[in-house]
């Protein structure tokens, strides 16, 4: 109780023969931005729809504060389907106002409200004109308004950025870590993957109806299976391809990448290196969110097994307000056994 | 900091009147900047509900019966309002509105020319007042007279346009000489040509020695008395005409609004706004706002329409009933246009909610199109003819079309109260069933977008 966190809990779904969710289990923490990534069709949208009670699951249950969510508690929620939803006849001021009194403000309140959001997210010189009549970007914004006017304890957004200009996407996010600082939790789906890493506290990748790694960017990248960049200008085109346990995953100018197998000593790459003339440079470098995300995702045979086990991520970190690098001293749970090499983690079914 | 950000998520949305407080107010701050605006004003408040949010709501917020009426009564009136602004809507109310007041003033100032004439007759000839008032009475005109000084006063008023005709008795005194502005109208000649052979007749009996008031009164006695085997109920043409045209409003309205419900229905999933609204109405509330907010509209257009008609009608003296009668006629036609719009209403907003396209509204809604047309077809096409028609009668006990026939036959007055009672029953009966039915197929085939829901889907489960 309390602790303000939206807890997704085992929850399945089927349509059909088509598992959706396959107990996907993960939390989002009072004042965090979480990022929920994945393929098309890996279940992002039927969690969230089934968090907002628009889908009913099969199994499991979502809780918000430690209690289950009902109807009453889902008015306090912030949503931005997928597929975006107004009324495209009505006036854009009279429909947030219409949202934000079935969400339970009172009508005072709701103009108020309404006269801030659209203010605030420039849309306010077309408060009388129908959404029809807005173009894409301008409905967008409505559409955050819409989940915002309420002034929600929990956002679940759904491709919150997808068709927004670069100066939408900078008020987006601006409001996202606003709304973050006020204590909010907010989970929102993207496949921008660079702004999620820019953005979130957590990272949640999700595959196939399972939550294939779920941690703080930094923990996952630095949990995820590095690259060896070598320099060395005269060496040969293939002087790393003989040696045991190396692979060359491509080429940056002069530069070669590296993958190494468990257990190789990196030191006798750089005598391999140094062999063949200078070398410029050698470091190991992190992988970005994108190849950790392609990393997950392409590998099907990676049986996914490490799903968040909030249970064990509740040693309250402060979570919250702190910027991610801090944030990389709580817990990752991509890799509960320790091994740097998750994405190929085999567990039996 | 991270105990503030957990006090700071305490309900915002409890408090109305801090609601817009917390961090918009600093517009283009950067995310940094903004927590300290944050965070400051809602936690005094915030702290009342010991850092859950939930035991701080409002007292209405729950799924109460209050919230329940609260969220009907938000969903009616945003159908009343985006109703009563469509341009459709306002047109087709003033065409109504107009067609029917047209129709009552048109139809008196017909009747009303050729049903009373104005005849001068001058002083001297007063007896003759008598005779025309006597004549026009038996053919069933109506005729006043004026009386004029002398026969130039006589032909001044024709000129005036003060009278129809000037009438004198000629010389001979075997007929009257009429002077008109144009022309005699033909009911005027009928009038004045009996009137002027009783003069002539009067004129014989007295001098064959008679007395002509004797003969008149021998003559006005003598008549058919008729025995009638099989009396016929007392039919006229006011009650027809009201009966057909209320049972005709009714079929209109119907059509027009019943189909508005399915496209409103379908408008809502084919813009995806119910994902957004299912999220915080349950699927029955959205559907019985709807279909009451349209309702609501429809009364009144009918209502309006109904009050502008009667009012005229009666007013012109064209509608030739008593008022309490009409009046008592127009609040069951509108009582039984609420009845047929609760069951067509529903069915709309099933039929509405199994397909995701406007295009595809033809395919579902055409069963409700047929059940309203049929009634109408032919209501209007056989009680004309045979007001008493037991096939009709017969129809108006099924509950779909009994909202367009019986209006039609209590209009008339050709059916029974317990037929009445027993179709009311029905119709009751049916809605039961059909808020339960239609509430089951809505709620489990409005959430499902893409292809047309089958209704056997719909009712199955989710």
């Amino acid at each position: 109780m309390g602790d303000g966190r939206l807890v997704i809990d085992g929850v399945s779904k089927r349509y059909g023969e088509v598992v959706a969710l396959d107990a996907l289990s993960f939390e989002v923490r009072a004042g965090e931005l979480f990022g929920f990534v994945g393929s098309n069709g890996a279940g992002k949208t039927t969690a969230m729809r089934i968090v907002l009670g628009v889908l009913a699951a099969d199994a499991g249950e979502v809780r918000y504060d430690g209690v289950p969510l009902d109807l009453a508690m889902r008015r306090r929620i912030g949503y931005m389907p997928e597929e975006r939803g107004l009324y495209p006849r009505m006036k854009v001021a009279e429909q947030l106002g219409y949202l934000a009194q079935l969400h339970g403000l009172g009508p005072v309140a709701a103009r108020r409200a309404v006269a801030n959001w659209i203010e605030r997210l420039g849309v306010a010189d077309r408060r009388d004109d129908e959404v029809q009549k807005l173009s894409l970007g301008n409905q967008q914004r409505v559409q955050l308004a819409a989940a915002l006017v309420h002034d929600p304890a929990v956002l679940v957004l759904d491709e919150p950025f997808s068709g927004l200009d670069p100066v939408a996407v900078d008020v987006m996010s601006e409001v996202l870590r606003e709304r973050r600082a006020a204590g909010v939790p907010v989970v929102f789906s993207s496949h921008q993957l660079e702004l999620v890493e820019r953005l979130c506290d957590r990272v949640g990748i999700v595959r196939a109806g399972r939550m294939v790694a779920c941690g703080p960017v930094e923990q996952l990248r630095a949990g995820g299976r590095g690259l060896l960049v070598v320099d060395a200008p005269q060496a040969g085109a293939d002087w790393a391809g003989g040696l045991d346990g190396v692979r060359v995953r491509g080429r940056e100018g002069s530069a070669t990448l590296l993958e190494l197998a468990e257990g190789v000593d990196d030191q006798a790459v750089l005598r391999a290196a140094m062999a063949t003339g200078p070398v410029r440079e050698f470091r190991h470098r992190r992988p970005s969110l994108v190849e950790l995300f392609r990393d997950v995702v392409s590998n099907s045979d990676a049986t996914p097994g490490a799903a968040a086990p909030h249970t064990g991520a509740e040693t309250g970190t402060s979570a919250g307000l702190v910027e991610p690098t801090s944030t990389a001293s709580s817990e990752s749970t991509v890799t509960p056994s320790g091994g740097r090499s998750w994405p190929r983690r085999r567990m039996p079914r | 900091m991270a105990e503030e950000a957990d006090a700071a998520m305490t309900d915002p949305v409890t408090d109305d009147s801090a609601t817009p407080a917390t961090p918009r107010s600093g517009s283009a701050t950067s995310g940094r900047a903004a927590v300290g605006a944050a965070m400051v004003e809602p936690v005094p408040a915030a702290r009342t509900g010991s850092g859950g949010g939930l035991d701080a709501r409002p007292e209405d917020s729950g799924a109460g019966p209050g919230d329940s009426r609260r969220i009907l009564l938000l969903v009616a009136r945003r159908e009343v309002t985006a109703r009563l602004r469509s341009r459709a809507f306002q047109v087709t109310t003033v065409l109504f509105v107009v067609a029917i007041a047209a129709s009552v003033l048109i139809l008196n100032a017909v009747g009303g020319s050729s049903s009373t004439r104005t005849v001068a007759v001058a002083a001297a000839d007063g007896r003759q007042a008598s005779a025309i008032v006597a004549a026009a009475r038996s053919l069933d005109t109506e005729v006043r007279i004026r009386t004029v000084t002398d026969a130039a006063a006589g032909r001044a008023a024709v000129l005036d346009g003060d009278a129809d005709a000037f009438v004198r008795l000629t010389a001979a005194g075997g007929g009257y000489q009429v002077s008109v502005k144009e022309d005699l109208a033909d009911s005027l000649a009928s009038v004045l040509t009996v009137a002027a052979r009783q003069a002539a007749l009067e004129g014989q009996i007295t001098t064959l020695g008679g007395d002509p008031a004797t003969v008149g009164r021998a003559i006005a006695t003598a008549g058919v008395d008729v025995d009638t085997l099989r009396p016929a109920a007392h039919r006229d043409g006011a009650r027809l005409a009201l009966g057909l045209l209320s049972g005709g409003l009714i079929y209109i309205a119907l059509l027009t609004f019943g189909p508005q419900v399915a496209q409103g229905v379908i408008e809502e999933k084919s813009s995806r706004v119910v994902e957004l609204l299912l999220a915080v109405v349950r699927p029955w509330q959205l559907m019985a706002g709807k279909v009451a907010g349209i309702g609501v509209v429809a009364l009144g257009q009918l209502l309006l329409i109904g009050v502008v008609g009667v009012g005229l009608g009666l007013g012109t003296g064209e509608l030739d009933l008593p008022a309490g009668i009409a009046v008592g006629k127009v609040a069951v036609a509108l009582l039984w246009f609420l009845l047929g719009f609760s069951m067509y209403a529903l069915l709309f907003a099933a039929a509405g909610a199994l397909v995701s396209r406007q295009e595809d509204a033809a395919g579902v809604t055409s069963p409700m199109i047929a059940a309203i047309l049929i009634p109408y077809v032919l209501g209007i096409s056989v009680l004309p003819a045979s007001p008493d028609s037991g096939l009709i009668n017969v129809l108006a006990m099924i509950p779909l079309f009994a909202p367009i026939l019986m209006p039609m036959l209590i209009g008339i007055g050709s059916v029974a109260l317990w037929q009445v009672l027993l179709s009311l029953a029905l119709t009751l009966t049916l809605i039961a069933v059909l808020v339960w039915l239609a509430g089951r197929v809505y709620g489990n085939a409005v959430k499902r977008s893409g292809t047309r829901v089958s209704i056997r889907d719909a009712l199955g489960g989710t």
